[in-house]
């Protein structure tokens, strides 16, 4: 199961979390295409995952036994990749080849190109249904391994995402967990004024799964959620989790016009000159990591 | 003649034929799969009697999920089944599946590779009576265009048995297509099956032209050749149940015997089996070429019989199509 979570260790992973960020950072200017704000959002997420949550190894992506992570929103998979080379999937200095020809590390990601994103994604809508398969799959061979999947509150619009969510409550899914990231944002705009998704928590409970919400980039109060979530049997079970799209850039926070477009490629309102974006987001994340440092004495 | 290597139906001919929905040989051929291997599973969209998924069902119940009406889920629960180690059959009728989902199956199964087969059921306009609504005429086209599927079209229910039950032992994506109606035997238990094969169901002598058939259509097209032969054209008639990937040996084979060529197929002309046909032999041994099908149109309700007809598809429309293909040589 999960283990408990210590303060030296609580102190580690917000460490890791700031180190993904100044990788998602690097990564996306030299590939000079990709998505920032969703990456940022979920990276202490992604952190408590690869770091704490999943029974996993790295270096072998495949293991039977596994735990699965689904990414159904895969357009943030810059968060994924920073995170997975971290944890020693793969080298750091791959990470510069993303959306490059002849990369492993695909604009969206490709389940066969790189091992251990377990699924293609990016059209959304489609992720909670294939961690379904999975989840199916393991109760019918009767593997303890769970599954996690991942998805955008913009997402929820895909009439597919209901229609998991209604399998998922008749046939008792408990061996799967979703996570939603709500962040409030889509490409056209915010949420609430694209197409409104409140009210949120009310849905998932009328379509009968048990819902958890939780403060998305406290590290410790989301593994304690995932915990509270691996403890309900009768229903399948969603957290939402509140992120701030864009965290620990100041100038990328809370702005959708941030969703697609990576640092150092256009002109923003808000934001420091073109060449000089990245530079300013690393700056930011270096004082955030003293700040990391100086918390936990 | 009829191929005497093939032992077809001897009484194909007979005014009583037996006739079976090709459907059947799917629920028949999943029955047989669940019993020989645990790890094939199968999912519907609320269309379990109708694609004959039920007796899969009523047998193996923990090994079938009913996902109601809702393709795109269907397709992608599948996927991740299939990717877990499962071989996952899912059916419906394929205006929906592949119709409706056809992104869904795109992403999550075939460019993810993932081990499904996928069942389109009411393919053609011999649906009848539901109209075109229901009516799957793009089906093929909407499929065969996928890198690495696998596209198979069986004449009758005992092929449709045996092509369910090879898509099992071969690794990667499927699509079948299956009838509602029920046509003519045309196969015996020891018809031998292959899957990627083109075999000739009519052989004759110095054959002016081929008319290449797939599904049910095939029963029409061996009702030409016999006609024709009684008129003194000597055609072959060959049965293209996989299009994808197309026997090119084969079709070479046959094009460079008969110089002309008929394709037969209840689909629309465009994006079809005889699209198939045409693109690789106009790269490889052009030759005349006639299309039989539904020409660019949605057709009606009615009877299966009746709009063949009335659609031009049935056995008087191949031979004119014959007629005119060989004035072309």
């Amino acid at each position: 199961m999960i283990d408990e979570l210590h303060e030296e260790k609580l102190k580690d992973l917000e460490l890791k979390a700031n180190k993904i960020r100044q990788l998602i950072i690097e990564t996306l200017v030299e590939a000079k295409s990709g998505h920032s704000a969703g990456p940022l959002g979920m990276t202490d997420i992604f952190t408590a995952f690869y770091f704490h949550i999943l029974n996993h190894d790295p270096k072998n992506p495949n293991w039977e036994d596994r735990d699965r992570l689904i990414l159904s929103n895969g357009h943030i998979c810059p968060v994924r990749y920073a995170t997975m080379a971290l944890a020693g999937y793969f080298p750091i200095e791959e990470l510069k080849t993303l959306r490059k020809l002849n990369s492993r590390l695909q604009g969206h990601p490709h389940r066969t190109a790189l091992p251990g994103v377990e699924t293609t994604s990016g059209p959304l809508g489609e992720g909670i249904s294939q961690a379904i398969g999975m989840a199916l799959a393991a109760k019918l061979d009767n593997k303890k391994y769970h599954i996690y999947c991942l998805a955008s509150d913009g997402e929820q619009q895909e009439g597919n995402t209901w229609e998991a969510v209604m399998f998922a409550a008749k046939y008792k899914i408990n061996n799967l967990t979703l996570v939603i990231d709500r962040n409030n944002i889509q490409i056209d705009g915010f949420t609430e004024n694209i197409m409104p998704l409140e009210p949120f928590r009310a849905k998932y409970e009328a379509f009968n799964w048990e819902v958890l919400e939780v403060e998305g980039s406290n590290i410790k109060a989301f593994i304690d959620a995932v915990r509270e979530a691996r403890a309900i049997f009768e229903k399948p079970t969603v957290i939402i989790a509140h992120t701030v799209p864009g965290k620990g850039v100041d100038f990328m926070e809370n702005r959708f016009e941030w969703h697609g477009m990576p640092p150092d490629t256009q002109e923003v309102k808000g934001a420091p000159p073109k060449g000089e974006q990245a530079k300013k987001a690393l700056e930011e994340l270096r004082i955030l990591e003293e700040k990391i440092e100086s918390e936990h004495q | 003649m009829l191929n005497p290597d093939l032992k077809l139906n001897p009484k194909l001919f007979d005014p009583d034929v037996e006739v079976k929905p090709t459907r059947h040989g799917y629920g028949d051929g999943l029955v047989v799969l669940g019993e020989q291997n645990p790890n094939v599973v199968a999912l519907t969209a609320d269309l379990a009697e109708s694609t004959q998924a039920h007796k899969f069902a009523q047998k193996f119940p923990e090994r079938f999920f009913q996902c109601g009406v809702a393709e795109q889920n269907m397709a992608a629960i599948a996927a991740g089944l299939g990717v877990s180690g499962k071989i996952p059959f899912i059916s419906s009728y394929a205006i929906f599946s592949p119709g409706k989902n056809w992104e869904t199956i795109r992403t999550t199964i075939i460019y993810n590779q993932s081990n499904v087969k996928i069942a389109g059921h009411h393919t053609g306009i011999m649906t009848g009576p539901d109209g075109a609504t229901h009516q799957a005429t793009e089906d093929i086209a909407i499929t065969r265009c996928w890198p690495d599927i696998k596209v198979v079209v069986a004449c009758d229910a005992i092929e449709a048995k045996k092509a369910t039950m090879d898509a099992a032992k071969i690794d990667g994506p499927f699509y079948l297509r299956f009838s509602r109606d029920k046509t003519p035997i045309i196969t015996t238990e020891d018809t031998p099956f292959e899957t990627g094969k083109i075999p000739i169901f009519w052989t004759t002598k110095n054959p002016v032209c081929a008319i290449l058939a797939t599904g049910y259509m095939m029963y029409y097209s061996l009702l030409a050749a016999k006609e024709l032969e009684q008129e003194g054209i000597p055609v072959l008639v060959a049965n293209v149940s996989t299009i994808k990937p197309l026997d090119q040996n084969s079709i070479l084979s046959i094009a460079e015997q008969t110089g002309s060529i008929v394709t037969v197929e209840d689909h629309q002309v465009g994006g079809g089996m005889g699209s198939a046909i045409a693109e690789f032999l106009a790269k490889t041994r052009p030759s005349p070429i006639e299309f039989i099908g539904v020409q660019d149109t949605f057709a009606e309700s009615g009877k299966p019989t009746e709009l063949i007809e009335k659609y031009g598809m049935g056995k008087s429309s191949i031979m004119e199509a014959v007629k005119r293909v060989i004035g072309r040589k």
